[in-house]
C-alpha cells in the first residue's frame, strides 16, 4: 500500500485541477469496478453492482483535490504574486515550494516587513520561479499550483503533502482492492473541489442517489505539544466521526461502524471535530437526503507540505470499511 | 472607489445652512425614460439601469427585459420565484446551454419610519456604509424621491469627520414632517434604489445597477443572434446580490450540459499608492475586454470553459482579459452544484465603482462580452467539453 500512497501523494491536483490524480486512481482501478465514469464536475465514480436483492446502495467518498495556490498577477520582474486555493496559511508558505501542472517549480518569497511580530499576509507573499521579467516568465494568471514536497516514512508514520485527502484515496483504492464479497452496491466517488467548500460531492451524490453514505478523510489529533483539545491520537486507530462543524453523523451509522469495529477487532476511536468538516455534509443533504457518516484517518500537521499520518490507522480504516461492507446494513 | 488620504471639505464653510423641509410631500420622480421605437442595446442598457429592481422585487426590470426578449426567443416564462426565462430552440438532441445574468440590483429596505416622518431602513445586499451619505434615492413602487440625510460639513466637529457614519443611525428623508405623512408615501417593506441617471460619457457609460444590468443587456444581444447548434436557455435571474439565491433554482429548472454566467466584476484599475508602484490587485481593467474567471471566492470554473471561451475570443480578433483570481462571486456557484453538477465559467463586463449610485463600464467590454458569447455559441460542438 505504501507505493500507492507515495504515488498518490506526490501526484499534483490543487481544487479544480484534479486531472493528473484522476488518472492516476484511474489506472489504479482498472478492472476493479463493473463501470467507471467522469461526472460532469470531474468526480470520478466507480461502481461495484449489487449482488443480493437485500444489498444497499453505499456511497464512499474521498476527495482528489489538495490545497494550492493560484498566480494573480505576473509583476514586470517576473514574480508571481498569487492567491490561495483553500485553507492555506501564510505561516507555512514562507520558504515553502509549488509546482505547477506542468513540472515548473517556484519558491515562495517574503516582502521586507517593518513588523515582523504579526503573521504576514498573502498580499506580502510571492512567487519566484526564477524568471526576470513578465515575457520571460514560465506561469501566467490563473496557473494553479500545488506544494511540492516529498514522501518520508518514519517508521510507522508517514509524512507527505496532500495526505489530506489522497490517503482517503488511498483507503477507498484498498478498500476495492480488498473487498471480496458485498451484498451491496457499492459506489466510489473520488471527488473534486473539496478543499474550496465541499462543491463536488454534494453533485455526486445527486447523480448516485445513494440509501448510506461514508466519508473518508483526514481529521485533526489532539496529541500534539498545545495542541487542540480532542480526544483522537495518532496510531489510536480508525476514526468513528460523530460530528463535525458542518455535519452530525447519522447515530445508526455511528453504531453500526462501531459495532463491526467491536466485532471485527479493528482499533477504532471515536471523532468529535470541532472545526472543519468533509464531502459528508453536502451528501447528507442531497436530494431527500442521505444517512451519511465519516471514518477519518487521524493526521497531524493538515494543511502544511507536512501532514502526517500512522499506518496502522490507515490500515484499520480499509479493515472497518471492508469488514462493514462484506456484511448486512440496516438502518 | 477612489480612497481620497484626507477627507474632502470645503475651506471655510459659510454660513451654517438649514436643513429645509417641504410643507407639502414631493411628487413622485418622472417614470424612466420612455422606450424609443428602434432600440439599440445601449438604449436598452439606459432602461435597465434606471429602472429600479432591488433584490426580491425585480418587477420592473423584468418587465422590460420580457418585451425586449419576446420576439427574440422562442418560449418565454417566469418561475415561481421570479426569474425570467427564454428559450431558442436549437436541432434536436442539441447539447442545452445555459446563460445567466442576474436582473436584481444592490439597494434599500425600509424598516420603520419614524414620528419625525425619517425613513429607518437597512442594506438589501453588499453595500459600502461609507457611500450611502447624501445620495438621492428613488422609494417604493412610485419611485418617491429622498436623500439618505447627512449633517452639512459646516456642522461636524473635529475627529467626527474621521469616523463613518453606520447605516443604522442614517435615516431616509422624503419631506415628509410626520409619521403619518411618510405612512402616506412609504411603508415598511418598500424597497429604495439609488436615484441616478444612465449617461454615456465618451467610450463608457455610467449609471447605477450596471450590476447586472450590463450582463442582462448583453444577454439579449446574444439572443439576436440566429441559428446557434444549441439549445439555448437565458435565464434572467432573481436575488444574485443576497446570496445567488434565484440562479439555485434556475439551474435546476435548466438541466443544462453547460452554462455561461455574465455578471459585472470590479475593475479596480486606479493608481493605488503615491509611490508608483505597481498595481497588482486590480481584479480587471477597464477597457481590456470580457473579463474572463478562472478562481473566485465561490467557484474554481470549469478549465475546459475557460478555455474554450478565450480560444473563441482569439478566433474573432475580440479582446479578453483574465479575472484575477481571488475573492466575490456570481451565480456560477449555485448553477454549478445544481442536480448533478454543471461545468460553469463566468465572462463579467469590468465596472469600476459597482455597488455604488454611478458604476462606469466601458462600452466596447460591454460590446465585446455579447459579441464574445456568440462566437463561443456558434461553434459550440461536442468537442468542448471532452476530457
Amino acid at each position: 500500500m505504501k507505493p500507492l500512497i507515495k504515488k498518490l501523494v506526490e501526484s499534483y491536483g490543487p481544487s479544480g485541477h484534479e486531472d493528473q490524480t484522476r488518472d492516476l486512481i484511474r489506472a489504479e482501478i482498472k478492472g476493479l469496478a463493473d463501470y467507471v465514469t467522469v461526472d460532469p464536475l470531474g468526480n470520478l465514480i466507480a461502481v461495484i453492482k449489487k449482488k443480493s436483492k437485500s444489498g444497499k446502495k453505499v456511497m464512499l467518498a474521498a476527495h482528489m483535490d489538495e490545497i494550492g495556490v493560484m498566480v494573480s498577477h505576473v509583476d514586470s520582474k517576473g514574480f508571481a504574486r498569487f492567491v490561495p486555493i483553500g485553507g492555506v496559511s501564510a505561516l507555512t508558505c514562507v520558504g515553502g515550494r509549488v509546482r505547477f501542472a506542468d513540472g515548473t517549480v517556484g519558491v515562495i518569497g517574503i516582502e521586507k516587513r517593518d513588523n515582523t511580530s504579526n503573521l504576514p499576509s498573502f498580499d506580502q507573499l510571492f512567487i519566484d520561479v526564477g524568471a526576470t521579467s513578465a515575457e520571460n516568465c514560465p506561469v501566467k494568471v490563473g496557473d494553479a499550483a500545488g506544494f511540492h514536497r516529498s514522501f518520508e516514512e518514519m517508521g510507522t508514520r508517514l509524512v507527505a503533502k496532500s495526505m489530506d485527502d489522497r490517503i482517503g484515496c488511498a483507503v477507498l483504492i484498498e478498500v476495492m482492492r480488498g473487498l471480496k464479497r458485498t451484498p451491496h452496491e457499492v459506489q466510489f466517488a473520488f471527488t473534486v473541489q473539496e478543499e474550496v467548500g465541499t462543491r463536488g460531492a454534494g453533485p455526486s451524490a445527486f447523480g448516485l442517489e445513494p440509501d448510506l453514505a461514508l466519508s473518508v478523510d483526514v481529521t485533526r489529533t489532539g496529541d500534539t505539544p498545545k495542541g487542540v483539545r480532542m480526544e483522537v491520537s495518532l496510531g489510536g486507530g480508525a476514526a468513528i466521526k460523530v460530528r463535525d462543524s458542518g455535519m452530525i453523523a447519522d447515530p445508526r451509522i455511528v453504531a453500526l461502524l462501531e459495532q463491526r469495529a467491536a466485532e471485527g477487532k479493528i482499533l477504532a476511536q471515536r471523532e468529535v471535530l470541532e472545526g472543519g468538516t468533509t464531502d459528508a455534509k453536502p451528501i447528507q443533504v442531497s436530494r431527500i437526503g442521505v444517512p451519511s457518516g465519516c471514518v477519518s484517518i487521524p493526521c497531524r500537521h493538515i494543511h502544511t507540505p507536512s501532514e502526517m499520518v500512522d499506518m496502522r490507522d490507515v490500515q484499520a480504516a480499509v479493515n472497518l470499511i471492508v469488514y462493514t461492507l462484506e456484511r448486512a446494513i440496516e438502518l | 472607489m477612489i480612497m481620497a488620504k484626507k477627507p474632502i471639505r470645503s475651506a471655510k464653510p459659510k454660513r451654517a445652512a438649514k436643513l429645509a423641509k417641504p410643507k407639502k410631500p414631493a411628487k413622485p420622480a418622472p417614470p424612466p425614460t420612455p422606450a424609443p421605437a428602434q432600440v439599440t442595446a445601449l438604449d436598452l442598457l439606459r432602461r435597465l439601469s434606471e429602472s429600479v429592481g432591488v433584490s426580491g422585487d425585480e418587477g420592473a426590470a423584468r418587465k422590460i427585459i420580457r418585451e425586449a426578449v419576446a420576439p427574440l426567443a422562442d418560449e418565454v416564462k417566469v418561475d415561481t420565484l421570479g426569474n425570467l426565462f427564454a428559450v431558442k430552440h436549437g436541432p434536436p438532441r442539441a447539447p442545452r446551454v445555459l446563460l445567466a445574468a442576474h436582473m436584481d440590483e444592490v439597494g434599500f429596505m425600509i424598516v420603520g419610519i419614524d414620528g419625525d416622518g425619517l425613513l429607518k431602513f437597512e442594506a438589501v445586499g453588499g453595500l459600502d456604509d461609507r457611500i450611502l451619505l447624501g445620495k438621492p434615492v428613488w422609494v417604493g413602487e412610485n419611485r418617491v424621491p429622498g436623500v439618505i440625510g447627512m449633517k452639512p460639513i459646516h456642522l461636524v466637529k473635529g475627529s467626527e469627520v474621521e469616523s463613518v457614519v453606520k447605516i443604522d443611525s442614517l435615516r431616509i428623508d422624503i419631506g415628509a414632517t410626520s409619521k403619518e405623512g411618510a405612512s402616506r408615501m412609504a411603508k415598511p417593506g418598500d424597497r429604495a434604489a439609488f436615484a441616478a441617471m444612465f449617461a454615456e460619457l465618451g467610450p463608457t457609460v455610467r449609471g447605477k445597477a450596471l450590476d447586472d444590468r450590463a450582463g442582462c443587456a448583453a444577454l439579449v444581444e446574444v439572443l439576436r443572434g440566429k441559428n446557434y447548434p444549441v439549445e439555448l436557455i437565458c435565464a434572467f435571474t432573481v436575488q444574485e446580490e443576497v446570496g445567488l439565491r434565484g440562479a439555485r433554482v434556475a439551474g435546476f429548472a435548466a438541466n443544462a450540459d453547460a452554462a455561461i454566467i455574465i455578471d459585472c466584476t470590479p475593475a479596480n484599475d486606479l493608481p493605488l499608492a503615491d509611490d508608483g508602484d505597481e498595481n497588482t490587485r486590480y481584479n480587471t481593467r477597464l477597457g481590456y475586454g470580457p473579463a474572463i474567471y478562472t478562481h473566485d471566492g465561490s467557484t474554481l470554473h470549469d478549465r475546459r470553459l475557460v478555455k474554450y471561451v478565450s480560444a473563441a475570443a482569439e478566433a474573432k480578433g475580440l479582446p479578453y482579459q483574465l479575472r484575477q483570481p481571488g475573492g466575490g462571486g456570481t451565480d456560477a456557484s449555485a448553477i454549478q452544484r445544481s442536480r448533478a453538477g454543471v461545468p460553469v465559467v463566468s465572462v463579467s463586463i469590468p465596472g469600476r465603482y459597482i455597488h455604488s449610485p454611478a458604476a462606469i463600464v466601458s462600452a466596447s467590454d460591454f460590446h465585446n462580452t455579447a459579441k464574445l458569447i456568440r462566437a463561443a455559441l456558434e461553434n459550440w460542438d461536442g468537442k468542448v467539453l471532452k476530457r
